[in-house]
């Protein structure tokens, strides 16, 4: 163990990097510009490229390129960078292309975007929220694995506070199990043998006139079906007798867990649940979670996205109440009065009332 | 010029088919392009560029949206369907990845010219050894002859059916004008389709694109007029003639850049390679 103080952008850039990436683009944008920086630093020694796209249009179209010829590659944005990714994240997982993208968000609010999507069609990505650097080392790793598994893109949901937050670590290289060959990447050797490949989105296949969209898109909607089924993942705490139970993602997860443990130690009857994949959202878990209680509180950083994944989890059992918000800095950064202990305690507290948590 | 067709005329006798030819990359000679469609004639030069360099099985081709992505299911070559503008961006991961590979994208003016400029113009800024095949025809031919960015003053499309007017639409990008002084752009060049000898230049122009790329000099670009019968609302044997005369003015002709060095006027290539 050789722990370093390390900042989540440069910890998930080692991480990428001994996963494996050798590949990304990315256009400068507050608070992503760190992970891109880390990646133009840290890639060329360890063989891999990375460019400062033009745009993130232009970075995302070079990822797309980059892992269609096997190669681990990740691109990522802020959520406003992704809202221009998106046309090229819609094909991308329709080619069934296996890339990696980060969103260092500015704060809760694309939560949204991540988990429905912003482009057109019928796609899905796997969405992992790391609540801090340590687990985000984990995720980022783990994404290029499922990512390679499913042959899908896998988004890491991160913000401004996991990207700049200094903890001390240590990069390890994780095993996973073996992956099948990727026999379907394009290196270009099939051509002129009468089966080359072809790596699109609308069903082309080579030698074959037309397109056959209705049974590609379905055969796809089938194994969006298998992944939401297989990679439902989530945490929880404190779960025994609970009359509360308080529901949070990502960094807001972080704040919601000392409080509830805080309170817990208090002898107030509050517990614990934090999705760690947003999509699939573990919604047997969650209801199973929210079996016994009074009521459950949802405490996210927007106005109100996840709550509505709760409520379809938890399907009317309990009420379902926002306790989060919008709470942005001046710079619009999401670095707001909300990420603060006694702030999410007050909350948690009104929220308590009428709900018999209190001995 | 007596042994090859003429197609600077309309033939005098109907068409006969005498026999069939395939290009050694193509897996069938059956399309739905439309009759008189330069497209098939300019994805044969392409396609025998490759051959000719030996490059069959080191070769990527990126493809844009438009009529020609049809032809994406007789190619015999690895492909990746980009999307609308993009491909110039795909293809610089790709290649980044795999140098060793030859690289191309195959776009449409609308491609190119309009949904994509920026992704172009950037690539070839950056000399990134790949060659982006343009496929000029002044329309949209998918939607059914629409304008594009280089519809050429005069022209009668779908959304400037008077003619384009420059005081209303706009003027035609000149695309190899604007990409070949470009820094990065190691080789830039136009031909055009409408006739057998423009033809050939073309495929010597593609191949020595190819070649630039593999070298390593730096971005290359072929613009390849294409005849566009309906899209142009002319009758199938006018295209050659259309083209030559109309486009053909506004989109000259010839080597623009070789070997890094942008040439005072442009000019054939030359016929010994």
């Amino acid at each position: 163990m050789t722990r370093r103080l390390m900042e989540g952008s440069e910890a998930m850039a080692e991480a990428a990097i001994a996963a494996g990436c050798r590949f990304f683009a990315g256009y400068p944008m507050t608070p992503f510009t760190e992970l891109l920086e880390n990646f133009a630093a840290k890639l060329p020694t360890a063989g891999g490229t990375c460019i400062n796209a033009e745009s993130e249009l232009e970075a995302v179209g070079m990822a797309w390129g980059a892992c269609a010829t096997g190669a681990r590659a990740a691109t990522g944005s802020t959520g406003q960078g992704l809202s221009l990714m998106q046309e090229s994240l819609s094909e991308i997982t329709r080619a069934e292309l296996p890339l990696v993208v980060f969103n260092m968000a500015r704060g809760q609010s694309d939560y949204y975007q991540a988990t429905r999507g912003g482009g057109h069609g019928d796609y899905r990505h796997l969405v992992l929220a790391p609540i801090d650097v340590n687990e985000a080392i984990h995720h980022v790793q783990l994404a290029f694995h499922l990512a390679d598994h499913w042959r899908n893109p896998v988004l890491i949901y991160g913000d401004y506070l996991l990207g700049h937050t200094a903890e001390a670590v240590d990069v390890v290289r994780e095993g996973f199990d073996p992956l099948p060959e990727k026999d379907w990447a394009v290196d270009g050797s099939r051509g002129g043998g009468g089966d080359p490949r072809n790596l699109n989105p609308i069903g082309m296949v080579p030698g074959i006139k037309g397109i056959d969209p209705d049974s590609f898109w379905k055969r796809l909607q089938a194994k969006h079906d298998a992944m939401e089924a297989a990679e439902k993942r989530f945490d929880q705490e404190h779960l025994e007798d609970a009359e509360l139970l308080v529901v949070a993602f990502g960094s807001m997860a972080r704040f919601a867990r000392h409080v509830v443990r805080e309170l817990r130690a208090e002898g107030v009857r509050v517990g614990y649940f934090r999705p760690i994949t947003l999509w699939p959202f573990p919604s047997e878990a969650l209801a199973q979670a929210a079996a016994g209680v009074r009521k459950v509180a949802v405490l996210e950083q927007n106005a109100g996205q996840m709550i509505d994944d709760v409520r379809l989890s938890v399907l009317g059992a309990a009420p379902v109440a926002p306790i989060g918000g919008i709470s942005s800095d001046s710079a619009g950064f999401g670095v707001g009065p909300l990420l603060d202990i006694e702030t999410i305690r007050g909350r948690v507290e009104n929220a308590l009332d009428g709900s018999g948590a209190r001995a | 010029m007596s042994d090859i067709i003429r197609t600077d005329r309309p033939p005098e006798a109907a068409a006969r088919k005498t026999g069939e030819f395939m290009p050694t990359l193509q897996l069938s000679t059956d399309h739905d392009l439309c009759p008189g469609c330069g497209e098939p004639l300019a994805l044969r030069t392409v396609l025998e560029s490759i051959v000719d360099l030996g490059m069959s099985q080191q070769c990527v081709g990126v493809i844009g949206i438009g009529c020609y992505t049809a032809l994406t299911s007789i190619m015999d070559v690895d492909l990746i369907q980009a999307l609308h503008g993009r491909a110039p961006s795909v293809a610089t991961g790709s290649k980044r990845m795999r140098p060793e590979t030859l690289i191309f994208t195959l776009q449409g003016d609308g491609d190119m010219a309009n949904e994509g400029l920026q992704e172009v113009i950037h690539t070839a800024a950056r000399g990134e050894s790949v060659t982006c095949i343009l496929l000029n025809n002044g329309v949209f031919g998918e939607t059914g002859g629409h304008m594009t960015a280089t519809t050429v003053i005069g022209q009668r499309t779908k959304n400037s059916l008077d003619g384009r007017d420059a005081a209303y639409h706009g003027h035609p990008i000149d695309m190899i004008g604007l990409l070949a002084p470009l820094g990065g752009t190691a080789y830039a060049a136009r031909g055009s389709v409408h006739d057998a000898a423009g033809v050939a230049k073309t495929r010597r122009m593609v191949r020595r694109a190819f070649e630039a790329q593999l070298r390593g000099d730096g971005f290359s670009i072929v613009e390849i007029l294409t005849m566009c019968p309906t899209g142009w609302f002319i009758p199938t044997e006018e295209g050659p003639d259309y083209l030559d005369t109309v486009m053909g003015e506004i989109h000259v002709t010839g080597e623009w850049k070789r070997d890094g060095q942008l040439l005072q006027q442009a000019a054939d290539p030359p016929e010994a390679d």
